[in-house]
């Protein structure tokens, strides 16, 4: 039997793998989620995509204690919204530290995460997440 | 000549200490410790698996190895613990960093060397000429019995390599395998537990198989324990990779870097490729390194490297082993329990 929603899912994959955008040359704005038209420019802007380096701060963030169903193993969690290096800002979960630790203007780097699963027999749904950005031995900036 | 122009390795960020194992099925958590040489292992978060894991060690080996993606030919994932039963994590992981879609891309399996099998393959197809760069992985979320012996070693975690041949950071001068029908672990399709022969786990299975290939390695290439900085062994254990070393004379300062056993536990397919990523953290241009993984069923894959002046301008892009290791969070085995999915919701 064929699962519901396959093609949607599907067509998500290049966005929720990575953080694309687009970028208008015209005005020099960058976009996420991706516009079709530039808002600023209309019909002079040229929009082209932009793979986003996935570096930014905690904009805003809340704590959720009170999660749906799907989410009750990873409950509490934090969902926030993240401000990228670019300009853009976009809504994510911050993982991979204790929810008491998060603060506006925390430093996080893009990782790659399950976001969801239909059920034991059905489909996985991966996508991006942030985490706080990590010691790196012999990086300059750390 | 074929080499490793990339590495990269994920270790997730939950430990637990083989004391709280203990201490829920009543043994003594110390002797167990010291027993097995595993004090803590890692365990995936709730929203982590081998898929994500490869992709978070293939996206450091792209970055360290400064390779466009999209010269990736191939994609192998070695896993006894693919998110799917039938679907490759393989594209999964080539779509999250970027690859072209014209690769050749398989999961493999052969227990806890089914990355080093990967390693191989990606050799053959890049000395051939058929692909211009070849990424292996190993990953794995292992899996344990509750209350079993494996429950205080199975682990999680993975690494990444790319296979090349322009401006390797590590020259493979060697490979060689030995492999035979020898049944001492496996899992049968929808369980969710492996079962295992105990202590024929040990001299007929492990010992056998790592101490005829080293030995082949050792022949065909004309070298012995003197010729070699560093050695790797598939680490199931603290105990056994040590063991193994003394059967070869090998001084213990040559192994001691590769055992990240002790701190992470045995992560199956990313075992041996997680040591051998921590002696290429450490190691010198020209130092020389001896591998042998092991995987159940059984069989071991052999390596002869060489670390070349290259890997100096790779450092420092991404995440150490070391760092990945001491970026840590202990959790209870309640917790441990949810986020292994042994409590069903």
């Amino acid at each position: 039997m064929a699962e519901h929603g396959v093609a949607q899912i599907w067509r998500k994959i290049p966005s929720m793998y990575n953080v694309i955008g687009n970028h208008c040359t015209t005005c020099d704005t960058f976009y996420f989620p991706p516009r079709p038209v530039c808002p600023k420019c209309r019909r002079k802007g040229h929009l082209e995509d932009h793979k986003f380096k996935g570096l930014g701060i905690v904009h805003t963030f809340s704590i959720v204690r009170q999660a749906p169903d799907d989410f009750k193993t990873q409950a509490p969690y934090v969902v926030a919204q993240v401000q990228l290096d670019e300009g853009p800002r976009l809504t994510t979960q911050i993982v991979n530290c204790e929810v008491t630790d998060v603060y506006i203007g925390m430093r996080v780097r893009v990782c790659f995460r399950k976001i969801t699963e239909f059920g034991h027999a059905g489909l996985i749904l991966y996508g991006f997440k942030f985490e706080p950005t990590m010691k790196v031995t012999g990086h300059p900036d750390r | 000549m074929v080499g490793i122009v990339g590495y990269g390795v994920y270790i997730p960020r939950y430990r637990i200490k083989t004391t709280d194992i203990a201490d829920v099925w009543g043994e003594n958590g110390e002797a167990v410790a010291q027993g097995l040489g595993v004090f803590e292992k890692s365990l995936p978060g709730p929203d982590e698996d081998v898929a994500t894991i490869a992709t978070e060690a293939a996206r450091n080996a792209v970055k360290f190895g400064k390779v466009d993606a999209k010269h990736i030919g191939a994609v192998y994932v070695g896993s006894e613990s693919h998110p799917y039963a039938v679907k490759p994590t393989g594209t999964i992981v080539a779509s999250a960093i970027g690859c072209s879609t014209e690769l050749t891309c398989a999961d493999l399996e052969f227990a806890c060397k089914a990355g080093t099998a990967g390693i191989q393959t990606c050799m053959g197809l890049v000395q051939s000429k058929m692909v211009k760069i070849g990424l292996a992985i190993g990953a794995d979320t292992a899996q344990g019995r509750p209350g079993d012996a494996l429950e205080y070693s199975a682990a999680a975690g993975g690494a990444a390599y790319l296979i090349g041949e322009e401006n390797p950071v590590a020259t493979i001068e060697r490979t060689v395998s030995v492999t035979s029908d020898t049944p001492d672990f496996w899992r049968r399709e929808g369980e969710d537990f492996p079962s295992h022969g105990a202590r024929f786990t040990g001299e007929p299975a492990y010992f056998r198989h790592v101490e005829d290939c080293a030995k082949l390695l050792f022949r065909t290439t004309g070298t012995s324990v003197d010729d070699f900085d560093y050695f790797v062994f598939h680490m199931p254990n603290g105990k056994f990779p040590v063991a193994v070393g003394k059967q070869l004379d090998v001084p213990a300062e040559k192994l001691e870097d590769s055992l990240v056993v002790r701190q992470i536990g045995n992560t199956y397919s990313g075992s041996a490729m997680i040591g051998l990523a921590r002696v290429l953290d450490v190691s010198k241009p020209g130092d020389r390194i001896f591998v042998i993984s092991y995987g159940s069923g059984a069989g071991s894959d052999g390596f002869t490297i060489r670390v070349e002046d290259e890997i100096l301008g790779h450092r420092g892009e991404v995440p150490t082993v070391d760092d990945y290791i001491q970026r840590k969070v202990y959790v209870s085995y309640a917790i441990y329990a949810k986020y292994k999915h042994t409590i069903n919701m």
